[in-house]
Formats: structure tokens, C-alpha cells, sequence
């Protein structure tokens, strides 16, 4: 039913994560959760430079219905956001694993993400919900 | 979900994909897909709803008409066979207890009302009826359809073989086992069709194949909020009163011996004037106000009773109870940073 592409890793909280080649992580929310929230109309993203900690509230997603929070997966610092998603966000209904990616976070050396899901455990997850 | 309330239609969404969701102990659908397209599809051309659980009851006997005058704010001895009146039921303190519709049909009433307020209805309903000789009957044998959009009529005067564009504007006919009305809750030109189970199935299918996009709740709330039409248990509920609710039209104050429930309350508050009203309210940067948002106006605070992103005008729209008088620039407080917003008229759509 839902979409979970095997290469990436999940946050209990439907944030999606691929790890770039330059050591960032590109962040998105899952396919589930983009169901859930219904028609995208607005997001809020973050600044460049701005600093997270993992589980802080990063970006808001306003859909016609509700407004949900997209939280940072990682503790790092935002390099680089989806620009596009400020005139068309609708982009994260339509491809939520490609052209509707919110934000790239440069991880803290420290950073563990032994908290983060694979496909088969968010899977498993969303499937109990 | 297993104890809801399944409209004879519920396997026909179910089959079409839609999102079931419980809604005042019914199993409906929030949408088909895309709220936007829905909602898009109403305003463009034309829209199918299923609204069968609202609930429908007819009241007949002698003393109906008077039963109906004592309840009611609005006066149904004005009303004429083949019309249909919007009105409000009020609790002795002049709370709204619910918003409904009558249609006079021949002689009967065919009261239309929340299908959340039914449990109370019901045993205010018969509470009142005292000594009166009226006859309540519930027609949950009935299902309820709306079409709405610009195109709503053309498309069912083709569907029902009937010519309908006579039909003015809150007029009320009986068609075979149906009653048609032209109401809505959308905005938009339109029909409401009360009819047994099993022809709304072949109706609705009829809608689908002519090209009429089956719509949910949530585009009906977006339609109704960009109409300015008000949501019960959103915009008004018994702990809020007409004169504050952009009621005040459907109050009948003649003939002033009428003495409807609610009406001595009423009056005083019309005579020391309303503390509060509902306005309209704009956004005028992004971001969505959502019941309950925070509204600071230069003459005290208020909050947002419905609000959403409106699809039509591609900014976030609402109603706000706010202090009598506020008018002009506003903030709305949303998440903690105030955001500039504006009063204006609740006809969203024709500003």
C-alpha cells in the first residue's frame, strides 16, 4: 500500500533520510505520512546554518487539514533546502521521495543514528498504526 | 471502525478508494484522493456528496406548524408548501442547541438536522412536545445526496429525466420517492436529494458515469468556510448565541407574541447589545489559522472558530469570534509569532 523504498532510513516520527556521498543526509517525510496529511498548501523550512538537535521541530507542513511538524533526524546543521516546495508544495504529495525533499543536514561528528529505522522495521511500523 | 453507522453508500466509497473516517458515530469519507481536486471539481463544475447522516425527521399532525413555531427562530408559518427554511433550535438561555433545515412538503415538515446533536434532539424534541398532537418520524430508511457546482442542475435534470431549473432557489419538490431541494452547504448552485438506499446507489453511480467527481467531508468544509456558512459544534454551539454567531438574520421577531424557546434571552441580549461577533478573517501571509488561533485586534483578543487554507484564494481563511466593533488590520498568533491578518467579509468568495 504504502511506499517504502529499501536504500533509505526512517524516523519513528515518518521522516525519510538518504545519505549523500558528501556525508549529509537529504530528509523528507514518508509516503505514509504524506497520506496521512492530505493536500500539501504550505511548508515552513528551516534556514541555512541553522542548527538542530535530533527530535527538535525543523520544519512545519501545513496541509489543507492539519498542521504536522517535521522533526530534524539528526543533530547537524542545514546546508541546503528544497526551495521549490515554497511555490509548489504540492511536490511532497506527488513525489515524496524525490522532488518533495525538505532540507540537507550536515550530521555532528558525534552523531549516532542507531536510532534510525530500515525499511523493513518503519514498514513494520506503519502497519500497526 | 466497527461500530459505526454505515450510510447505504459506504460500500460504493469504500470501492472507490476513499478515506473512510468516523465522523459523529458514521463511517464517511474524508476524500477520494485530493481534497483540492474535490473541492476544485465543486467550484468549477460539479460535486457528489454523500450526506446521509445528517438526520431527517418528518413532523406531522395538527399541531406541527405550532410545535415548529415554538422551537424554531425562524417562522414556519411563513414558510409555503415547497420551500425550505434555514434555522436554529435554541436551548431556554438562548444557546444554540442546533442549526437545521425545514422543508415544507404538502403537509409535513421534513426537518433536516447535525448528525452529531441527534442523541440531544431527539429527547428535546420529544421534551417539548407536551400536550401537542405532532408525530415524529425519523427516516433513517433514507439516504441524502448534494450535488453542487455551477453544472449541478443541467447534470441532474439529464440524470433524473426532470426538468429543474425552475426550481428557485430554496424551493422543495416531490419527485416520485424523492424530495429534491435546491440548498446546499457549499456555495455553489445546487440540489439536495432525499431518497431510499437503494435508488441513492443508482443515482450516485449515474453522477459518477456523467463525470461528476465524488467529494468528502473535508472539501465540504472548505467549500462551506470559503461560503461563509457556519459548522455546528465549530462556530456555534449552546454556549454561544445567535447575535454572536452572524445569526441574527434568521431570527423571526414578528409577530412579537410568538414566544419561540430561547426568544425572552434573546431579547435582552439584543437589547444590551452583543460583546462579541464573528467576523471573517484573512491572512495576509502564509501560514494556516486553525480553530482556536489566537486574534489580537486593537480592541481586546478573539479566536479563530473555523480556519483553513482556502483552495479558491490560495490563502488562509477563517471565522473569528472577536470583541464587538474590531474591524481592519489584525494578528493572527500562529505557533507563537504573530502574523498579519485582516477582518473582512465572511463571503469570502465574492470579495
Amino acid at each position: 500500500m504504502t511506499d517504502v523504498p529499501d536504500n533509505l532510513s526512517y524516523t519513528e516520527t515518518h521522516e525519510w533520510l538518504r545519505e549523500e556521498p558528501d556525508g549529509s543526509y537529504t530528509v523528507g517525510i514518508t509516503d505514509y505520512a504524506q497520506d496521512a496529511l492530505g493536500d500539501v498548501v504550505h511548508v515552513e523550512l528551516p534556514e541555512l546554518e541553522a542548527e538542530f538537535v535530533a527530535g527538535e521541530e525543523a520544519c512545519v507542513v501545513e496541509s489543507v487539514k492539519a498542521a504536522s511538524e517535521l522533526y530534524a533526524p539528526v543533530t547537524g546543521t542545514i546546508s541546503e533546502f528544497n526551495e521549490q516546495l515554497e511555490s509548489r508544495p504540492e511536490l511532497v504529495n506527488e513525489d515524496p521521495y524525490g522532488a518533495g525533499w525538505f532540507f540537507r543536514i550536515i550530521p555532528d561528528q558525534s552523531v549516532s543514528t542507531n536510532d534510525l529505522l530500515d525499511a523493513q522495521s518503519y514498514e513494520e511500523m506503519v502497519e500497526d498504526e | 471502525m466497527g461500530n459505526l453507522k454505515k450510510t447505504a453508500l459506504t460500500g460504493a466509497h469504500s470501492e472507490a478508494g476513499a478515506k473512510l473516517v468516523p465522523f459523529a458515530g458514521w463511517k464517511m469519507p474524508l476524500h477520494y484522493g485530493s481534497q483540492l481536486g474535490e473541492h476544485r471539481a465543486v467550484r468549477d463544475s460539479a460535486g457528489i456528496f454523500d450526506v446521509s447522516h445528517m438526520t431527517q425527521v418528518d413532523i406531522t399532525g395538527t399541531d406541527a406548524e405550532r410545535f415548529l413555531r415554538l422551537l424554531l427562530v425562524g417562522d414556519v408559518a411563513k414558510l409555503e408548501a415547497g420551500r425550505a427554511l434555514y434555522s436554529l433550535a435554541l436551548t431556554d438561555k438562548a444557546g444554540i442547541l442546533d442549526d437545521l433545515m425545514v422543508y415544507r412538503v404538502e403537509d409535513c415538515f421534513r426537518v433536516v438536522f447535525n448528525a452529531a446533536t441527534r442523541d440531544k434532539l431527539v429527547l428535546w424534541l420529544d421534551s417539548r412536545k407536551a400536550e401537542l398532537v405532532v408525530a415524529l418520524r425519523f427516516r433513517d430508511d433514507l439516504a441524502m445526496l448534494a450535488i453542487q457546482g455551477p453544472n449541478a442542475v443541467s447534470l441532474a435534470e439529464q440524470v433524473l429525466n426532470k426538468r429543474l431549473s425552475r426550481l428557485g432557489k430554496f424551493a422543495v419538490v416531490k419527485h416520485a420517492e424523492m424530495l429534491i431541494a435546491r440548498t446546499g452547504y457549499t456555495g455553489e448552485d445546487g440540489l439536495e436529494i432525499m431518497l431510499p438506499g437503494e435508488p441513492a446507489r443508482a443515482l450516485w453511480k449515474r453522477f459518477n458515469d456523467m463525470g461528476v467527481q465524488s467529494c468528502g467531508l473535508a472539501a465540504r468544509d472548505t467549500l462551506r468556510l470559503e461560503a461563509g456558512l457556519n459548522l455546528y459544534g465549530q462556530d456555534m454551539d449552546e454556549s454561544t448565541h445567535p447575535l454572536e454567531s452572524r445569526l441574527g438574520w434568521t431570527i423571526a421577531w414578528n409577530p412579537q407574541d410568538r414566544d419561540f424557546i430561547g426568544r425572552r434571552k434573546l431579547q435582552q441580549i439584543a437589547t444590551a447589545g452583543s460583546k462579541r461577533e464573528l467576523k471573517g478573517i484573512r491572512l495576509m501571509e502564509k501560514g494556516v489559522m486553525r480553530p482556536g488561533t489566537r486574534i489580537e485586534t486593537e480592541w481586546g483578543a478573539g479566536e479563530i472558530t473555523s480556519g483553513s487554507f482556502s483552495p479558491s484564494l490560495g490563502y488562509s481563511i477563517g471565522f473569528a469570534r472577536v470583541p464587538t466593533g474590531a474591524t481592519g488590520d489584525v494578528q493572527a498568533i500562529i505557533r507563537g509569532f504573530p502574523r498579519k491578518a485582516r477582518i473582512v467579509s465572511p463571503r469570502f468568495l465574492s470579495t
